[in-house]
């Protein structure tokens, strides 16, 4: 217990440190030039993109387009890395590469007002590390999926990988720009390849109305995210962030009024609620598992969904000033995470579990950004974007293998099957890390959170702390029951539904089943039997090839060396490197200092009772416990007695009191369902008697009425027209009487 | 209606219009422009009222005759020969007009074997 305590002593930041960091302002930037070829990490998937949409106009038929983005990206991860190795990260740098938005103009007494936005970046250490992972992931991913989607050659192929470098290079500019108008670009950008990539199986209209469904949830999030630039230039001048720094460490001269102010964290937070999938704005990643499952792995768990930490964690001065603003971020964060695991566990379609342990894990990294550990939340993130991108590829692979199959309770055993040993064990390290299992890389950035909302003191973050580590022990579960369900247990699978029609259980037929679309193509050297569209009696699971094994591969050992910077931080008794990263950039100008005495004033925390005087060790001790009695709770209902699982949901529905439990998480809480009656209904409702205000009132009365009106007058007089020559000879006869009589009143007036 | 009833018409309107016209001339131009007015009014409500086309172009002809008469009372008024003179035009273009619109009656007549002008109501709006 003693050797456990103190190694994991390592995985939290030594307070003193922090501290320190933190009491030091944010560096002024340095101007650096000479590091223009930076722009190469924005350049190349650009390029990219560009050369694959050639590729789709010419109508290449062949693996070129995924060979380019593949290329592309590798350059790029080259590029990011040979500027981390040579660029000194004492203080960011800004990389001016040319003028983009810029005004000026006079206003009130002659004082110029400006605009700025020039296309440069602004690279510190936090850019860095998110930079290495995004573009690290994005190039194994962009490799795994050359091979994955090669049931599409010549159709869409092209166009998927055009739409991968569109992220790549959206994302970059997120991440790198030197500005928030230029974070709004990649903002926009990555939602726009994200809306493209899950809606593309566009002939089926479920993708496509998660596709709609992920864009317009976000639009919500970006009108926060565009407000809050707004008010930030309004209050400070600029948008540049290094000019943004010292206006707020000058103390935010020239602010316009308290209340815009204060609104700006709460409008970038709606942002980063919109991209990042948290209450009340998360339900669009889950449907957005309708896209291909790199992409999922990819955009939709390791990078994109990440934007809002780094939002947060790059404007984290902003949110350290108003006082309530990062607790709504713990607590919506730790709400999120709650919410997100209790339905992961009710669910059947492995890949829905993944989208859903996203969610929740996301929920983790907001409460690390709300109680006050940057480091917390970044290195969560980055250990994360690992084993999640892991855990995706393998349900992935899974799927490519047996023809669309997603089903937990359709596969049994697979670790047993030819061909399936890699997708298994990498798998199953995958889910350790999720689980929290101890001296993996994710029980220690998921502790380092969980700590820190016990070291605050604080009393709501401190009950925070306990919902965590509660979600720790359902994350451990509901991983593990995917994987004794999935891998374990004896050997049993049938194929998707890529094989025989459509699969009819409620839970399965939703998702993205199509994703591959393995019909009948040639190239898996499967000597004689075609897989797929050859009848359910010839079909055979068939196993991942070079490219789909070896990115698993490497990602999990990048899942596995993600813990590496903890175990060397602890042994040279120091900060560990990622939180020194962090402790270098924004993220970490703001942090109250005293929020960190928490390891050193040992006596009273909330988890005394283990004997433990460090928080943090104590944290650790009680957070592996969570996550090995949800692994066991797991091995006894999915691998041991899995006939208990079904008994157990039987019992529960049969009681009037605990039946709405596995309703309640099977239906995902209704949250949709909510949604609909309270947003999209009386939307609905509005729209169509708008629509008839307009068909009826503007159209029928206005537009109309005007025209039918001379038609009306001209019936009026239209029976004097009936062709009697007497009836033409009386009118006649009657006008020029009355107009006789008139000029006779007339004479009589005036005489 | 004999002329008495006529002359005793013209002095009453004589006596009460109170004008310094000589009073012989005065009454012989009232006369005139009467017999026009009735000769019109007669004219038109037959014209209305009967649907034979050469009654109707008879009624015509008198509603005619009653505006020359008219122009030759106001040719006296005025002492200008210019009244009669037209008269004289009208006559001629009316003598003509009579040649042509018979015919036309009679080309009708052809057509549809019946003289009711009733018969000829095409030139309408069809609501």
């Amino acid at each position: 217990m003693l050797e456990l305590a103190s190694i994991s002593n390592l995985a939290n930041l030594t307070p003193a440190v922090i501290g320190e960091a933190a009491s030091a302002a944010i560096p002024a930037a340095v101007p650096s030039p000479e590091f223009a070829w930076a722009g190469l990490i924005l350049l190349l998937p650009a390029i990219s993109a560009v050369l694959c949409g050639v590729c789709a106009a010419m109508g290449v038929k062949n693996k070129l387009p995924g060979a380019i983005t593949a290329v592309a990206l590798l350059a790029a991860f080259a590029t990011t890395l040979s500027l981390f190795l040579k660029m000194p990260q004492d203080a960011p740098r800004v990389i001016h590469l040319f003028d983009w938005v810029a005004f000026a103009w006079t206003g009130q007494g002659a004082t110029w007002t400006s605009f700025l936005a020039p296309f440069s970046l602004y690279v510190d250490s936090l850019t860095l590390l998110w930079m290495l992972f995004v573009t690290g992931l994005g190039s194994l991913i962009a490799i795994y999926a050359t091979e994955y989607m090669e049931a599409d050659v010549g159709k869409g192929y092209a166009r998927f990988f055009g739409s991968v470098s569109v992220f790549l290079f959206a994302m970059g500019s997120l991440v790198m720009g030197g500005n928030l108008i230029l974070l709004y670009l990649g903002w926009e950008g990555v939602g726009l390849a994200s809306y493209l990539l899950i809606g593309y199986f566009y002939s089926k209209p479920s993708a496509v109305a998660a596709a709609k469904k992920a864009f317009i949830m976000n639009r919500i999030g970006d009108l926060g995210l565009a407000l809050g630039v707004f008010l930030i230039w309004m209050n400070y001048g600029t948008v540049e962030y290094d000019a943004l720094f010292k206006a707020l460490a000058a103390g935010g001269e020239g602010a316009t009024s308290e209340w815009s102010k204060a609104a700006i964290p709460y409008c970038l937070m709606l942002g980063a609620f919109g991209k990042s999938a948290q209450i009340p704005l998360f339900v669009w990643l889950p449907d957005a598992m309708e896209g291909p499952t790199p992409v999922s792995a990819l955009i939709h768990a390791a990078t994109m969904v990440t934007a809002g930490i780094y939002l947060i964690a790059r404007t984290f001065p902003l949110f350290a000033l108003e006082p309530h603003a990062l607790t709504v971020v713990a607590i919506v964060g730790c709400a999120t995470a709650l919410v997100a695991a209790t339905i992961g566990m009710a669910q059947y379609d492995i890949k829905r579990v993944m989208a859903y342990s996203t969610v929740s894990q996301l929920g983790y990294m907001f409460l690390g950004l709300g109680v006050g550990t940057t480091f917390g939340a970044v290195y969560h993130v980055f250990t994360h974007a690992f084993f999640k991108a892991l855990l995706f590829l393998c349900c992935g692979a899974i799927m490519h293998g047996m023809a669309g199959q997603l089903d937990l309770r359709k596969m049994s055993g697979l670790r047993n099957v030819k061909g399936f040993g890699v997708i298994s064990w990498t798998f199953l390290i995958g889910c350790l890390c999720l689980a929290g299992f101890p001296f993996t890389a994710g029980f220690f950035s998921k502790d380092s959170i969980i700590a820190q909302a016990f070291a605050s003191g604080n009393p709501t973050f401190t009950l925070l702390g306990w919902i965590a580590l509660f979600t720790a022990f359902l994350t451990a579960y509901y991983t593990f029951r995917v994987w004794f369900r999935v891998c374990g247990g004896p050997t049993k699978y049938e194929p998707g539904d890529e094989m025989h029609g459509h699969g009819d259980d409620h839970g399965a037929h939703d998702h993205g089943a199509h994703d591959h679309g393995g019909h009948g193509h040639g190239g898996h050297g499967h000597g004689g039997h075609g897989h797929g569209g050859h009848g359910a009696h010839e079909w055979h699971p068939h196993g991942p090839r070079l490219a789909i094994n070896g990115v698993l591969l490497l990602i999990c050992a990048g899942a596995i060396l993600a813990a590496v910077p903890s175990y060397l931080g602890e042994m040279q008794h120091q900060p560990n490197w990622v939180e020194t990263m962090v402790s270098h950039s924004s993220a970490a100008g703001g942090i109250p200092s005293h929020d960190h005495a928490g390891g050193d004033h040992a006596a009273h925390h909330a988890l005394s009772f283990t004997g433990i005087a460090d928080v943090h060790a104590a944290t650790s001790v009680v957070a592996s416990a969570a996550g090995i009695l949800g692994i066991l709770v797991a091995v006894f209902f999915h691998l041991i007695n899995r006939g208990a699982a079904d008994r157990l949901r039987a019992a529960l529905l049969s009681n009037g009191l605990t039946r709405w439990l596995p309703l309640a998480l099977e239906n995902k809480w209704k949250v949709d369902e909510i949604y609909h009656v309270v947003f999209r209904l009386p939307a609905w409702v509005l729209g169509h008697v708008l629509h008839a205000v307009d068909k009826q009132i503007i159209d029928g009365v206005v537009v109309n009425g005007t025209a039918r009106l001379p038609a009306e007058l001209g019936r009026l007089f239209q029976p004097l027209y009936n062709g009697a020559l007497q009836g033409y000879a009386a009118t006649m006869a009657g006008g020029i009487a009355l107009i006789a009589a008139w000029v006779f009143w007339i004479w009589m007036q005036g005489g | 209606m004999n002329t008495a009833t006529i002359a005793s018409m013209e002095h009453s309107m004589f006596t009460l219009s109170g004008t310094t016209l000589a009073a012989t001339g005065a009454q012989t131009v009232n006369a005139a422009l009467l017999v026009s007015a009735l000769l019109f009014a007669i004219g038109l409500v037959g014209f209305l009222s009967r649907r034979n086309m050469i009654i109707m172009f008879l009624c015509t002809e008198l509603m005619f005759q009653a505006s020359a008469l008219a122009l030759i009372a106001f040719g006296k008024v005025h002492h200008d020969l210019s009244g009669q003179v037209f008269v004289i035009f009208i006559l001629t273009v009316a003598a003509a007009e009579a040649a042509l619109a018979l015919g036309l009656v009679v080309l009708l007549y052809r057509r549809r074997e019946t003289l009711d002008s009733e018969a000829w109501s095409e030139l309408r709006e069809t609501a």
